[in-house]
């Protein structure tokens, strides 16, 4: 599946039929839907993925789990993969568009 | 993120153990209506021990507070169960996804319309043969039309996805293009594993198990088709061959799998179903949980392998030894090559040990008289006249 570009800007959120299983590495999600195991791999990386909901965009859930500037475009990149397998989706509202793994499930 | 060059990899992590398995195999019960030659389980007869209804709801509300995500559920034939589709919708209604394996006997078009209608809910059909002759001399006479005839059910009743599940035998390595024309054909998805020595597959293993140039012809089929032919992590000993398959390929025998017997036992492993591999009993106190977390056993398990006679080989990083259940159940060294090492080695010292001395497996429910209908039914075969 090709990546589709992560736009930080914008308000994402956990896919409601992913579970997240926190590790001492980091968590384990999986996609009730697809089916799809992905591994965080890093803490740090959960806690953004955790503060996603609360955040009002990718961005701010970055930072609010303390990913320096340096460390930003290895957690751009982490969000993209999450959100190009259905893990993480953009916020209903703000996006009308579905992905295909939103209409599967 | 740390740097890619010191942060451990992830298969160091889950060598060290998980708080949870990622893949757990739960067998519920040892009865089953057919008595394949390969049975990693030896089953055939019920276990009057067997886990009741209430106790297979405990377990999965252990399950569901350990958030271990779904369940392979085996047996045995489990849809011969009464409470099977019981404790698949309790499963289910407690974030428990569940994939089971069957011969398809009860899939009935109502029961591949349950499938269909749950989401959390996934199914395989196994089929060791491509045609019913070749299946039918592993797994009984009309196995395969049984399959099939599951099959169509499934895809009539539009299930969204189910699975064909084939173990790979010297027998049917000539039908692996036959098998993902079937895959096709039913829009299945096909799933092959690894013949183990394990049960009564120990008597078979000899004559059955891939040739080295069998293992090759796999090998490179399987890079081929990348993630769209599944493999439950099966062949990871192949991956000496060049680049790894897909998976995480690792034994992962106690670190992030297990097996829970249908009697309650823990096992190491869906293919160690041996005392030397049994780390406790969910009925005593502590249940599942701290069998995984605390179990001698599987503390054992986790700390870091030498690798023995074979840590000196270059292809170790890759096959990492191989796996444990199929080097014990032929008699190799837990530390030594796998039986079907890419090298032959393993071949070799088989040749070198011809009077090994075998372990057999801990539980024998095989059937001690030919299959007969009344297995399923007691009034099977019987016509009730009203």
């Amino acid at each position: 599946m090709a990546a589709m570009p992560f736009e930080l800007e914008r308000p994402w959120h956990l896919d409601r039929q992913v579970a997240i299983r926190p590790e001492p590495f980091g968590a384990l999600a999986y996609h009730f839907g697809t089916r799809r195991l992905s591994f965080l791999k890093s803490r740090k990386l959960l806690d953004v993925v955790q503060a996603l909901d609360e955040q009002p965009t990718a961005l701010a859930a970055c930072r609010s789990a303390g990913v320096t500037d340096q460390e930003l475009p290895a957690y751009h990149r982490a969000l993209e993969t999450l959100a190009s397998s259905g893990m993480v989706v953009e916020h209903p509202a703000a996006a009308p568009v579905v992905t295909k793994e939103a209409e599967r499930a | 993120m740390r740097d890619a060059a010191t942060a451990p990899r992830l298969v160091d992590h889950f060598e060290a153990g998980l708080d949870a398995p990622i893949c757990l195999t739960w067998e519920l019960t040892y009865a089953c209506n057919l008595a394949c030659i390969h049975c990693l389980s030896s089953s055939g007869r019920r276990d009057p021990r067997e886990l009741t209804t209430a106790e297979c709801f405990g377990v999965i509300d252990e399950l569901q507070a350990m958030q271990v995500f779904y369940v392979n559920v085996g047996g045995g034939e489990p849809t011969v169960r009464r409470d099977f589709w019981e404790i698949l919708d309790y499963a289910t209604a407690h974030d428990v996804g569940v994939k089971f394996s069957t011969n398809g006997s009860r899939i009935t078009e109502q029961a591949a319309a349950r499938v269909a209608a749950n989401d959390y809910l996934d199914v395989q059909i196994s089929l060791d043969g491509a045609s019913a002759d070749v299946n039918d001399a592993i797994r009984g006479p009309g196995s395969f039309a049984t399959a099939i005839r599951a099959l169509e059910r499934l895809a009539g009743a539009g299930a969204p996805s189910f699975k064909i599940s084939v173990v790979i035998t010297r027998e049917n390595m000539d039908q692996l293009d036959d098998f993902e024309a079937l895959a096709d054909h039913f829009g299945a998805q096909l799933r092959l594993t690894r013949l183990r020595p394990s049960g009564r597959g120990a008597d078979v293993w000899d004559r059955l198990h891939p040739t080295q140039s069998q293992q090759r012809r796999l090998y490179d089929w399987l890079v081929e088709r990348g993630d769209k032919v599944l493999t439950g992590d099966s062949f990871f000993h192949l991956a000496a061959y060049g680049e790894p398959l897909a998976g995480l390929n690792m034994c992962g025998a106690g670190r992030v799998v297990c097996l829970i017997d249908p009697i309650g036992d823990v096992y190491a492993c869906p293919f160690a179903i041996h005392d030397a591999f049994r780390a406790g009993n969910i009925r005593a106190h502590g249940g599942f949980q701290s069998i995984w977390r605390d179990s001698e056993l599987f503390t054992d398990l986790r700390q870091p392998q030498t690798g023995g006679a074979c840590a000196s080989c270059s292809h170790f990083d890759s096959c990492r030894g191989g796996c444990m259940a199929a080097k014990f159940f032929t008699g190799l060294p837990l530390t030594g090559p796998d039986p079907e090492c890419v090298l032959g080695n393993g071949e070799s010292l088989l040749s070198l040990l011809p009077e090994r001395d075998v372990p057999r497996p801990a539980a024998d429910h095989s059937r001690r008289r030919p299959v007969s209908l009344c297995d399923e039914s007691p009034l099977a075969g019987f016509e009730v006249i009203r």
